[in-house]
């Protein structure tokens, strides 16, 4: 990291872990658990947002000084509403399958709490530069638990990864299948998501201690 | 009439709005720790909801899909404006947080007091921005109707607050693991609660294909079974009449 300073490396870093916006903040787990069925569509959705949070940040950090704090509200939702329509249309274009499987969940970044949450405590007092680097940062953490949420939601619901199966056929009985292994249906239903972030959260808070709730 | 009931009942339980599709759960998980203001924030859903989704229906249905300008004239049938929908959905939601909050404090102090405070919060809740889009993706045929299915998401979404509530103000009574606490137990329980609502999917399937079809087959047999049973007597009255008739 010798182009960053160590302070900047830190808003990079921060989010991936001890700070993580979905299991520490409790932000944007609205569209983190609905489409995590599937690695490929959460690695998408992690791109979309990673999109939509690094520009967001910097067009609101560059309005900051401009914008009156009373309509800040709307001026945000439209800043990402338009970046939003730029991602729904390239995934239309580009990616029309997958763009299925979103479905309103690529319109739903409108609402994701992290955007909302970072420009709000972050975007909104502090440099592009500095911004760019929290919204990257923000971004990826999130990236980072739904692709572990998706990667394990689809190894076991499903025994594939980005649809290549991995552990043999399950009609066929080969590889893993020969040995009597079933893949585990309850996986792919939606509320298996809440129970894997909660795991997620558990394993999160036994390793570092500073970050349990107090009762 | 059955079709509102369908709807109704479909988008509270089958379709709920944080089981099943994880709608507003930011709000959910935040504002869940006690019963009362979880009332309060339920009940302003609801009523957003039912304001923002046959509004957005009308957009909807008169601005934004495929051909929906044709009532200014023929030239204008060819018009697809779909792709502005998140920014108008959008736009009319913050902007009818704003005047419901204005209008209710003029007119109802102590329901401003009461729901005041999470009207803001609303605006960027997740469940109402989503309640417009399903609005939209699943084509729901009229006003009517619209109007049903923001009510019955609100509803849906009032129901399980409410209950998450409950239960937390319950378990700060037990003996939870410490790394669990808080937020990790609230998702676990989530999920259990989420599997309970799964088994809401079977209820309106009551007439759906495969049941018919057994249905249409066993009464095909049973009415080739008595034509048989009828031709057979009638071929015994006709023997017994030749019988007779010797």
């Amino acid at each position: 990291m010798a182009l960053l300073s160590k302070k900047d490396a830190n808003l990079i870093l921060d989010p991936l872990a001890d700070n993580n916006p979905i299991t520490i903040q409790v932000l944007g787990i609205c569209s983190a658990l609905a489409i995590t069925a599937e690695l490929k569509a959460s690695v998408v959705m992690a791109l979309s947002v990673l999109f939509v949070l690094g520009v967001g940040n910097v067009v609101i950090s560059l309005l900051r000084n401009v914008i009156p704090s009373k309509i800040r509200i709307i001026v945000q939702l439209i800043v990402v509403a338009t970046l939003v329509i730029v991602v729904d249309q390239v995934l239309k274009a580009f990616a029309y399958e997958l763009s299925k499987t979103l479905a309103v969940f690529v319109g739903l970044i409108i609402t994701n709490c992290i955007i909302m949450g970072r420009f709000e405590a972050f975007a909104l007092g502090n440099g592009p530069w500095k911004s760019f680097l929290d919204g990257i940062g923000n971004a990826l953490g999130y990236g980072v638990i739904l692709i572990i949420v998706g990667f394990f939601r689809e190894l076991l619901g499903s025994g594939t990864l980005f649809g290549i199966p991995v552990l043999g056929d399950p009609i066929r009985k080969t590889g893993l299948y020969s040995t009597g292994y079933e893949n585990n249906g309850f996986m792919i239903i939606p509320p298996a998501a809440l129970i894997v972030v909660g795991i997620i959260i558990w394993v999160q808070r036994s390793r570092n201690k500073a970050l349990i709730e107090e009762a | 009439m059955l079709e509102h009931l369908e709807l109704f009942f479909k988008s509270i339980f089958i379709d709920n709005m944080v089981f099943a599709v994880f709608l507003g759960m930011c709000s959910y998980l935040a504002v869940s720790k006690k019963v009362s203001t979880a009332v309060g924030l339920g009940a302003a859903v609801i009523f957003v909801l039912a304001v923002t989704v046959p509004l957005n229906w009308l957009l909807d249905q008169y601005l934004l899909r495929d051909g929906a300008l044709v009532w200014l004239g023929p030239e204008y049938a060819d018009y697809n404006l779909s792709f502005l929908s998140f920014i108008l959905f959008i736009a009319t939601i913050a902007t009818m947080v704003q005047l419901v909050e204005i209008v209710v404090e003029k007119f109802s102090p102590s329901l401003y007091n009461s729901l005041g405070i999470f009207l803001p919060l609303i605006a960027v809740n997740c469940a109402i921005l989503g309640g417009s889009l399903f609005m939209q993706a699943r084509e729901i045929p009229s006003l009517g109707l619209a109007f049903n299915y923001g009510v019955s998401s609100g509803i849906g979404w009032f129901l399980a607050i409410l209950a998450i509530a409950a239960i937390r103000e319950k378990i700060r009574y037990s003996n939870v693991p410490a790394p669990l606490r808080g937020l990790g137990i609230t998702f676990i329980i989530t999920g259990l609660m989420g599997i309970g609502f799964q088994s809401f999917g079977g209820m309106l399937t009551g007439d759906n294909e495969p049941p018919e079809e057994v249905q249409s087959a066993t009464v095909e047999t049973i009415d080739e079974k008595e034509i048989n049973k009828e031709i057979e007597d009638k071929e015994k009255a006709v023997s017994y009449n030749e019988v007779v008739n010797k």
